[in-house]
This record gives C-alpha cells, sequence and structure tokens, in this order.
C-alpha cells in the first residue's frame, strides 16, 4: 500500500457505495481463468531497502566524475551543469505536471517552453522552433518526414553524408522504412575526406533533403553554404544537424541557408545519464511550419488583456488528424526544454561564451599535444571545433583497453562505423578536461607498447 | 498592448550582466577559427543568477500539479511521482555514466536495464522486451514497425489494413499512417466493447493486426476480448496492445496472457514517471514469441554466462531480424529507467495489485457519487477511468464550461472531448494515490457545479474567475503565429 492513502474503513465504505462486496468483484469483466495472476517478481522493498540497493547498483558504474577521465563524446558530451538548473527542475509545480492542455493553470510551463523556443531560435538563427524531440537522432527523422510532406511524397530520395553521427542515420533508415525512400550519399564507397560538395552530384530532381552535420561527426567545421545553394538549386531542403555548444562560437546554419536546423540539446544542462533522455531540438523556417512535427507554443492574450501563452497549431497533431497526421508525437521533452532553458539563462551569453572557448581551446591543445606522440597524429587537417580524430599505430580497441587499465575512456572507436577508420579514435575534449587529464592522456599513450 | 505578468527571459536581460561563470583556461591560447566561420553576434539573455531563479521560481507558481492536488486527467494516469525516485535517478553513478562506455565500466546500468525488462516482461506476460522507446507514441510506432516487419519477413506482403476501434487515442492511428497503412475504424457497442460484428466484417487476408486500447478509452474492459484476439488472429493479424491504461490491470490480468502480441508501457503513467510538463515520457516494448526477433537493437541481454562464481557480463544483442535503431543510445535510462524500477522494486507483487484494484475501486467510486447528476452513456463497472457527458438538458453550458469551472474549486479538469464518441466528454481517472475525501470533494463540486449550470449559467461560461489567467483567444495564437520573443532592444537578428 506503498503510496494509496486509503484506510480499510474507508476502503470498506467506498466498496458498499459502489454495490460490491471486495476489491477482486470489481473484476468480473476480465476472463477468469487468466484473471490475477500469481506475478514471480521480488518481494517489495522499502524505501531504505530500495535507496541502498540502488545506489549499490549506481556504485558499480564507474563514472566519468568519480572514476575515470573521459574524452569520449560521439553526441553526448560531458558538461558542467551549473546548480541552478537542477534545482528548478525538481520544483514539483514543473516535473509533476502535465502537457499544459489548460492554459489557464499551465503558464508556467507554457511560457518557459515558449522561451525555450525563442533561446533556440536565437541560437540556430533560424524563424521558428518547436517544442522539442526525443533526442538529436529522432529530430534528424523528423527533418526527412517534414521533408516528405513538403513533397507530398512526390520526391524520394534523401542524400545523407557520410560524416553524419552513424546512429542518426540508423535512426532515419529505422523510420524511413514504410516509406519507400531511397538513402543514398553514405555507403561505405564514400569519400570520408572529401568535403561537403562532394554531395552536390548526387542531388537530384528526385531529393526531397540533404543532411549533413555541424560539426560533423568526426569534430570537422565546414560552410556548407556552396551545398546548400546547389541543392536549392535542385528544389531540394537541406537540414544541418548542429551542435548547441559550437553554434555559440560558430557561423549560425540560418546565415548558410539551412532549412532545416535539429540537433540535440544534451551539452545544454542535461546529464550523461546513459544516454538519455536527451533533448532533440527542431528548427525551421516559418514557411515550413504546418509541416513541422510536434508541440508549438504561441503568445496569445487571455480573456482580462494579460499576455499568455498557448498549445497553438494543434490541428496538425495526431489527436486531431489521426492517420493524416505528419507524425504520431505525441509528448516533447518538456521537462528537459526547460533545464536548457534555464543553463542558457544562467551562463548566459557570456558564460555559453566561455564554455564554447574552454572547449575549443582545450581540444587543441590535446590535439596538438597528442599529434606529437610516435605514430599517434590528426586524421584531418580541416578545422575542428570540440572534437577530432586522431590516428593511432594499433586498432583503437586496442588503444581504449590499454587507456582503461589507466583509468581514461579514450575516445569512440570508429573502427565499428567506419572500417578504413579501424585504427582511429574520435576524441572529445570539453570544460570538465583540465590541462592534468589531457598531459596525463598524452603521457600515458607516450608509453603505449 | 496586453498586460505584462511575469516579463519573458529577454525582457529581463541587462546587457554586461553575468550569471555562472567558467573557469579561465589552462592550455596555452589558439587562433580561433577564421571570421568567415564565427558567428558575428550572440543574442542570448544576459542575467545574474538571482534573476533566473526567481523568474523561474515565479513562473513555476503559474502551473497546477500533481503535487499542488487532484489531476484526474483520463488516459493520463496522473499519480504521486514518489520523491524516492527523484533521488535514486540522480545518484552519481547513473548521471555520469556515457552511454558508449565500455559493458565492462557500466554492468550496474545494465544490471538494471536487465533486470527492468524481466520484470516488465512477467507483469505483461511477454517474451521479450526493449527498453529503447523513448515515449508512448514512439513505442506505438515500434510495434508497428515490427508488425509489418513480421509479414514482409514470412513474404505475406499483401497485409496493408490496421484495425482500430472508434474510442482509440489518436496516436494509433497516427502510428499506422506513418507506415502508409490504411485505417480501418471499428465502432464500438452499446455496452462499449468492439463490435464483434463490424469486427468480424472487417477481418481477411489484408489485415496487420488491430490496435486495442483494454481497458479502453471508455474506461470499459472489453467483455469479448477473447473473440476479439481470436477473430484477429484467425486472419493472420497480429495485435497489439495500446498499454496507457495498464494501470487498471497490474496483477489483474497480463495482456501477453490474453493472446496479445505487442504492447507499449507508458513508464510515466503506470509506474509513476513524472510528466515533466508533457515529457519526457518512457515507451518500453513488449513482445510475443513470435516477435522477439524483431525487437529493435540493441537489446539489453547477457553477453557472457556467469556460474557460481562468476556474475554474468551484461551487455547488448541484436536481434534476428531487427527493424533497427528506434533512437540514439539505448533509451531514457536516468529519468525513465531507474524511477520505474525504483517504484516496481518497492511495489512487488501484491503491491502492484494493490495500484490496479484501489486505481479501479477510486473510478467506480466516483462514477457512483455523481451517477444522477451527470449522464454515464456507459454505465457498468469501469476500470481505472469512466467517461461522463458534460451537458444537461436545457442547457448551453459544455464540457469546456465545466472544465475550467472546476479550476475555480482548485481541481484540475478531467480531460475532455475525449473519446471522441460521447458527447461533450469529460473522462475522469482518479488514479491510486487519492484519498476518499478528496474523491468526495471533487464529486461534490461537480454536483455544485451542474446546480450553477441550471442557476447561473454565464459563471460556467466565463470561468476560471479565481486563477492568475483567464481563458485564452486561441485563434488569435494560431493567427498570429508568435513562436518567438521578439528581440530586446539593442540586438540585430543575423539574418
Amino acid at each position: 500500500m506503498t503510496y494509496i492513502p486509503i484506510s480499510p474503513n474507508e476502503r470498506d465504505a467506498m466498496l458498499e457505495k459502489v454495490g460490491v462486496k471486495t476489491l477482486d468483484d470489481l473484476f468480473d469483466a476480465v476472463p477468469k481463468k487468466h484473471r490475477f495472476p500469481e506475478l514471480s517478481l521480488p518481494p517489495a522493498l522499502t524505501e531504505m531497502e530500495a535507496a541502498a540497493h540502488l545506489a549499490d547498483m549506481a556504485s558499480s558504474n564507474e563514472s566519468v566524475r568519480e572514476h575515470l577521465i573521459s574524452f569520449l563524446g560521439a553526441g553526448a558530451y560531458n558538461h558542467y551543469t551549473p546548480a541552478v538548473v537542477d534545482h528548478i527542475l525538481r520544483r514539483g509545480e514543473f516535473y509533476t505536471a502535465y502537457t499544459p492542455y489548460q492554459p489557464e493553470i499551465s503558464q508556467g510551463t507554457l511560457q518557459a517552453i515558449f522561451e525555450y523556443q525563442s533561446l533556440m531560435t536565437h541560437l540556430t538563427g533560424m524563424e521558428v522552433s518547436n517544442a522539442s524531440h526525443y533526442d538529436g537522432a529522432t529530430a534528424a527523422a523528423e527533418a526527412v518526414n517534414l521533408a516528405y510532406a513538403q513533397f507530398r511524397g512526390k520526391r524520394k530520395k534523401i542524400v545523407v553524408s557520410p560524416s553524419l553521427h552513424p546512429q542518426y542515420r540508423e535512426v532515419i533508415r529505422t523510420y524511413t522504412q514504410g516509406l519507400g525512400v531511397e538513402i543514398t550519399g553514405d555507403g561505405e564507397a564514400a569519400d570520408l575526406e572529401a568535403g561537403p560538395e562532394a554531395l552536390t552530384s548526387q542531388v537530384d530532381s528526385n531529393t526531397m533533403l540533404v543532411i549533413v552535420q555541424y560539426p560533423d561527426f568526426f569534430g570537422r567545421i565546414y560552410d556548407y553554404t556552396k551545398l546548400i545553394e546547389d541543392a536549392h538549386g535542385k528544389g531540394a531542403l537541406v537540414c544541418i544537424v548542429a551542435n548547441p555548444t559550437a553554434m555559440v562560437m560558430l557561423k549560425t546554419p540560418a546565415s548558410m541557408g539551412a532549412d532545416v536546423v535539429v540537433g540535440e540539446a544534451q551539452p545544454f544542462g542535461i546529464p550523461l545519464w546513459f544516454g538519455g533522455p536527451y533533448l532533440g531540438f527542431f528548427t525551421t523556417k516559418k514557411s515550413y511550419v504546418h509541416k513541422m512535427a510536434g508541440r508549438l507554443i504561441g503568445e496569445t492574450t487571455d480573456n482580462r488583456g494579460q499576455r499568455s501563452y498557448v498549445l497553438t497549431l494543434t490541428a496538425r497533431e495526431q489527436h486531431i488528424k489521426r492517420e493524416r497526421a505528419t507524425s504520431n508525437i505525441c509528448s516533447n521533452q518538456g521537462l528537459l526544454a526547460l533545464a536548457s532553458a534555464v543553463y542558457m539563462s544562467t551562463l548566459g551569453k557570456t558564460g555559453l561564451q566561455q564554455v564554447a572557448n574552454l572547449c575549443y581551446q582545450k581540444a587543441h591543445y590535446a590535439a596538438a599535444e597528442l599529434s606529437k606522440i610516435d605514430g599517434f597524429g590528426l586524421c584531418f587537417n580541416d578545422t575542428f571545433f570540440h572534437e577530432f580524430v586522431l590516428c593511432c599505430p594499433r586498432p583503437a580497441s586496442e588503444v581504449n583497453e590499454y587507456l582503461l587499465e589507466h583509468g581514461i575512456l579514450g575516445g569512440y572507436d570508429l573502427g565499428a562505423d567506419y572500417p578504413s577508420l579501424a585504427n582511429h579514435l574520435l576524441v572529445a575534449v570539453t570544460e570538465m578536461n583540465s590541462k592534468e587529464e589531457i598531459d596525463t592522456l598524452v603521457e600515458v599513450l607516450k608509453e603505449m607498447e | 498592448m496586453s498586460t505584462i505578468v511575469e516579463p519573458t527571459i529577454f525582457e529581463l536581460s541587462s546587457p554586461g550582466r553575468t550569471g555562472v561563470t567558467m573557469p579561465a583556461s589552462d592550455v596555452p591560447t589558439v587562433d580561433l577559427p577564421p571570421k568567415d566561420l564565427l558567428r558575428s553576434e550572440l543574442p542570448l539573455p544576459e542575467l545574474a543568477e538571482v534573476d533566473v531563479v526567481r523568474h523561474y521560481t515565479r513562473l513555476s507558481k503559474f502551473n497546477y500539479s500533481v503535487d499542488d492536488g487532484f489531476y484526474p486527467l483520463g488516459s493520463c494516469t496522473m499519480k504521486y511521482n514518489p520523491k524516492i525516485n527523484e533521488d535514486t535517478c540522480r545518484l552519481p553513478g547513473y548521471l555520469f555514466t556515457h552511454p558508449l562506455q565500455p559493458i565492462e565500466t557500466v554492468q550496474g546500468n545494465l544490471v538494471l536495464m536487465f533486470e527492468l525488462q524481466e520484470w516488465l516482461k512477467e507483469i505483461s506476460g511477454f517474451a521479450g522486451v526493449t527498453l529503447q522507446p523513448a515515449a508512448g507514441a514512439h513505442g506505438e510506432f515500434t510495434g508497428v514497425l515490427m508488425m509489418a516487419a513480421y509479414h514482409k519477413q514470412r513474404g505475406d506482403t499483401k497485409r496493408t489494413k490496421m484495425l482500430i476501434p472508434d474510442a482509440a487515442h489518436g496516436t494509433n492511428p497516427a502510428s499506422a499512417g506513418m507506415l502508409g497503412m490504411s485505417v480501418v475504424t471499428i465502432p464500438s457497442d452499446e455496452r462499449g466493447n468492439v463490435d464483434l460484428k463490424a469486427l468480424e466484417a472487417a477481418c481477411d487476408d489484408t489485415v496487420v493486426g488491430m490496435m486495442v486500447t483494454n481497458p479502453n478509452t471508455l474506461g470499459m474492459f472489453d467483455e469479448h476480448i477473447e473473440q476479439v484476439v481470436k477473430l484477429v488472429k484467425d486472419c493472420g493479424g497480429l495485435m497489439y496492445g495500446d498499454g496507457a491504461n495498464l494501470n487498471a490491470l497490474l496483477g489483474i490480468v497480463r495482456p501477453g496472457d490474453l493472446g496479445f502480441d505487442v504492447m507499449h508501457f507508458n513508464l510515466h503513467k503506470t509506474f509513476s514517471v513524472p510528466h515533466g510538463g508533457g515529457g519526457p515520457g518512457s515507451g518500453p516494448v513488449g513482445v510475443s514469441e513470435r516477435l522477439v526477433d524483431f525487437l529493435p537493437s540493441p537489446l539489453g541481454g547477457i553477453v557472457e554466462e556467469g556460474d557460481e562464481d562468476i556474475e554474468p557480463l551484461y551487455g547488448f544483442v541484436t536481434p534476428k531480424h531487427s527493424i533497427g535503431r528506434m533512437k540514439a543510445f539505448h533509451g531514457h535510462f536516468g529519468g525513465g529507467l531507474v524511477r520505474a524500477y525504483t517504484y516496481i522494486a518497492m511495489h512487488g507483487p501484491d503491491g502492484l495489485k494493490d495500484i490496479a484494484q484501489y486505481a479501479v475501486l477510486n473510478a467506480n467510486y466516483l462514477q457512483a457519487k455523481l451517477r444522477g447528476t451527470y449522464t454515464i452513456p456507459f454505465d457498468r463497472i469501469c476500470m481505472h477511468e469512466f467517461v461522463a457527458e458534460g451537458r444537461f438538458e436545457g442547457s448551453d453550458v459544455r464540457a469546456l464550461d465545466i472544465a475550467k469551472r472546476l479550476m475555480d474549486y482548485k481541481f484540475h479538469p478531467p480531460t475532455n472531448y475525449f473519446p471522441l464518441i460521447v458527447h461533450e466528454a469529460l473522462m475522469i481517472e482518479p488514479t491510486e494515490t487519492e484519498n476518499k475525501d478528496t474523491l468526495d470533494k471533487f464529486a461534490d463540486a461537480l454536483i455544485k457545479i451542474a446546480e450553477e449550470a441550471k442557476s447561473q449559467p454565464d459563471l460556467l461560461h466565463n470561468a476560471p474567475h479565481t486563477t492568475p489567467f483567464g481563458r485564452m483567444d486561441e485563434v488569435k495564437a494560431a493567427r498570429e503565429l508568435v513562436l518567438c520573443c521578439w528581440l530586446p532592444e539593442g540586438y540585430d537578428s543575423e539574418k
């Protein structure tokens, strides 16, 4: 009866009002032979026991704060989150509320998400942001749905950069398996050193969408202006999957002409949490707003003349349009959108610029020092942000095993996704990595046999 | 001009103010990228920490939440969110583990995932469970993809039709629509069950399957569920169960035992994960033996068997005919799985059955109290929720007015205008975490409102009166489409 606030006397009075004798009598409609199964589950723990059990399991992990020095990124980044963020998230008024369908008593959520939308549009330079998606990968897949809807299914091809996160490419393939979409650009033969213009030749009059990443999966910064111009020349849309920390420093995807800008906002105040929940952001041009999935919050006025906010354009959504909806999406990542809004507000313009600069500086220091080691070197010469590809003298998996023995998470082993990069590590450096940690990594690698 | 109750974070910004600052760099400085790769300005707010805290604290007070009071939203299962879950999910071992760490360094996470999979299988009677889907609708999409993959793998290519009852959640047809399937709507009969004749007529060899919510959105357990399952299976279709209403079934009946092939769980409804103002949810999916090979990858599993002395090594496996990956990484681990694990661990088999029994008792008690004042179109023993009509003979008061007036009595309104098959629907789900006093007061308020509807209808038409905000102009929001704060003075948009 852990959380059930009903006494036996009250229960009996209630049963009498209902007109049945026992609780079990409420279930006569359930087929008798399957009614009341014996569930083979561990017996209930008290709160004290559960707290200890969960703590025990958690402590058998090696975390990047307590045990390991981490240079692992590849789509999830170890950043500092100001204390304010979690204190706001722990307000029951925010986390125990539902979707703001009743705006009169949900203005807290509504205004916070409206501000999140505003922060995201200003960060990306785009015109509109929705209230968020499950994560960066599903946001990218929703960009495909937007393009598919925009061309009413008449264009069937998407061109995907081989340097888009491999898991994002997998998710796009999963999402589109019922649509008869052709996906090109990221085959095994793709040249990983060719710049973005290499994709141009694959864009044709059947192409609905081109998807690139910024900085790309290997950390490289490209200006996609020319690619976008050429794609637009063929009538195709372009989606940029962008890193929010990098966008604080770099030219906005909007200024390159992107039609859709999506990405993973986990770096903005959301813990690593073994992969989720994270926060997919989705921004686009106003002209595509009716084709965009997800919730949207708009400004209005209440009947007392007060500025206020409501869910708007809900006619696009599943509960009205049912099978004709652009997506079945129902929830957003509300609380985490709030987390990122608080993160952006607390660090503010200055703090965010400091974070971006620290990431950039430390990554470049690490890259310079690592490439001085015999047998190691940078794989690409392009400008990078806070992640780079390190060429190693041995398979990356072996390098990682060796580093782990020294308490270091070395980086992402690229061999699994890119056979030609079996000896390559994707190394991420953030403001959390001290010079001492970077120097330790370098020293340990110098001593590798 | 409208009055501003709380300025936006941009309006509160003042150039030069700083919040949390970062340490100075401890590495030699290198040049930034060339100027043509840099942005020229960053139009983000500048505030002190206290400004931010007060802003969001004030905003929070405009919200009504489960921690504030009764929140009887039908089909949303707004139960109390235990505080211990908030602590367990923030243990450093969970917060600060990277999803791509070597499995040897995250055995605690992987054991939790494995055990949760096993528990959900046991609770639902399924043979396999994926924890990857991010929300209920995402789980539905996962389920429908598996149903399509199952038929395709058997070379059964002419199946394009999904059967969906008229009482279904809108996500069901939308999920089928995402795969280009055609949706055939099956009506309900006069007792709120699936109409068997209509179903029989729709069953043929083009049926992918049927998506059923049971108990359905009327709160009714389908009295012919076994015949429904049999009809669909006899024509070669698969049975999808929408787990939105699973709270009524814990320890009562297992969907897998009834013959369902696939069902999503809403950890944020049934298993007390907070709704967070609209997310994140968490939507694991359970499947019967015939679909286990189609589960998304990666799937939590044992990669090296243990023995008496050595613990098994937990990791990830790839099902033989997997539909692929539904999202990056492994699912909503911290916010969803850890909380749900804590909740199930603290209930055990008997505690889970209590949840369902008291959820159903509370709903039936409220239904009994309101019977006579409100029309209950499908009036029999309900499960965890029931639907009343929010209208009265000879009155122009509508469900919306009743919902808004309830706010003046300090209650969150029930779901309204859903399900679509009931006129002016008020869909009421009290959950098991409410006491008798609350239910009595809520029933009293609804009975009082029914009187007000006759005596002073305008009181309802203009409600709410005591909330910080009144009714919104939704037409204006959609027409003007202001989706973003205007930039404060001094900023130029880069475009």
